[in-house]
């Protein structure tokens, strides 16, 4: 938990990225536990607890060089209005109804804590 | 903490039957048996708003507007013998261990038993009560289900692929997620208007439900709810 204080810290430091400065990695990882877990895994490997009969594999977010691939606002819109919007699979629900636009950009940061990947 | 604000409310709502407020066909005996027994895990009377926190270590459903929720028939039959909705208990984190081959509900980490067996004629009694709680009524005023015919094979497709429902819940006893309350069982358990209301729009219900809003417009709402209804009738 301190260690991705830590890192986010320092990332903010080194990215300088104003909207991960504001967002808070840490909140974004309770909500993480509580919304993303179930599919994408405690871990945040993709293998959460529905994950085993579902056809379209929640995505992996350890995955260094895919998630640096994502913009933040990539990842807010997944988050947001769900894997449709990006042209991903609809088994990715759109989470605008559960959480404010604030926390979600707490999930992008802890995303970027995840997959040790900086604010793009 | 949490016992402290228990003890508030179990007093004010002991002030509220006292005075007479309560409906006059239930008997006090009835509200205060389930108080001294079922307050300790159900919410009864809403008094804080929750946070994902509490949510999340909520030790069992909220039971303050259960007349607006379930079947008294099915209340009566499930509390003399209570079998697992939850598959992953009231918040699958609490539950969960991750392994090497992927995050599994922990074995023995469940209420055993899964619940309090109540006798005949105390399961009666409390869903007599529970039914009299009935928060919300005005969510169910909006809702209007009218059943149709639907096709198994297009219900459970719609379920899984469309809806992506089954990512978290079970239409069989063998397929699905284990996050969610198993839905194989839900129309015998659950008011069709209640039903709606909740796919509709869960966070008027629960506002930290863990379920999405899919914004879905009436039609598939009610096609949901047919499938649900099929399943029942197995
Ligand atoms: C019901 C299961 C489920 C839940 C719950 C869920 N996801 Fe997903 N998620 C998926 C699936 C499946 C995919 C893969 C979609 C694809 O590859 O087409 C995905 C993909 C993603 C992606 C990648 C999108 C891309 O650009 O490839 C992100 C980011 C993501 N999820 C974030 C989250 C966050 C944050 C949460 C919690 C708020 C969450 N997910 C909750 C199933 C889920
Ligand atoms: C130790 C905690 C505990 C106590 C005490 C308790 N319950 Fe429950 N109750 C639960 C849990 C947990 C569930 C969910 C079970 C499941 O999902 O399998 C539940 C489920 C229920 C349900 C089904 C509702 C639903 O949506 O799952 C009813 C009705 C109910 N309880 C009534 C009562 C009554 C009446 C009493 C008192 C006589 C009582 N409970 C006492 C924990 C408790």
């Amino acid at each position: 938990m301190k260690t991705s204080i830590l890192a986010l810290t320092l990332l903010a430091a080194t990215t300088g990225s104003p909207a991960l400065l504001a967002a808070d990695a840490e909140n974004g990882r309770t909500l993480y536990r509580g919304y993303c877990a179930q599919c994408h895994g405690l871990e945040g490997d993709g293998f959460g607890v529905n994950a085993p009969d579902m056809e379209v594999a929640p995505k992996d977010h350890t995955e260094t060089a895919e998630m640096q691939a994502r913009s933040d606002a990539d990842l807010f819109k997944a988050i947001k209005q769900g894997g449709k919007a990006v042209d991903k699979s609809v088994l990715m629900p759109n989470w605008d109804a559960n959480m404010s636009d604030d926390e979600i950009r707490d999930l992008v940061a802890y995303l970027r804590v995840l997959s040790n990947t900086g604010a793009k | 903490m949490i016992i402290f604000n228990k003890s508030i409310s179990l007093s004010l709502l002991a002030g509220t039957l006292m005075f007479g407020l309560a409906p006059a066909y239930v008997a006090a005996a009835e509200a205060q048996f389930v108080l001294n027994n079922c307050a300790s895990c159900h919410v009864l009377t809403q008094t804080e708003k929750d946070t994902l926190q509490s949510y999340m270590s909520r030790k069992g459903p909220d039971l303050y507007y259960a007349g607006n929720k379930y079947r008294e028939a099915w209340m009566v039959k499930w509390l003399q013998n209570p079998q697992r909705i939850r598959p992953g208990g009231m918040f699958f984190g609490n539950h969960t261990e991750v392994t090497d081959e992927g995050d599994v509900i922990k074995e023995g980490s469940l209420p055993d038993p899964v619940h309090v067996k109540l006798s005949k004629e105390d399961a009666q009694d409390s869903a007599a009560y529970l039914m009299t709680l009935t928060a919300k009524s005005d969510l169910l005023a909006e809702e209007n289900y009218t059943p149709k015919k639907i096709s198994k094979r297009m219900g459970a497709m719609n379920f899984s692929k469309f809806k992506g429902c089954s990512s978290c819940h079970r239409d069989r006893p063998d397929y699905g997620g284990v996050s969610g309350p198993e839905l194989y069982t839900a129309a015998e358990r659950l008011q069709e208007n209640f039903m709606t209301s909740y796919i509709r729009n869960p966070q008027v219900w629960e506002s930290k439900s863990l379920m999405p809003n899919r914004h879905l417009p009436d039609k598939e709402v009610s096609k949901l709810v047919d499938y649900l209804k099929l399943l029942e009738e197995k």
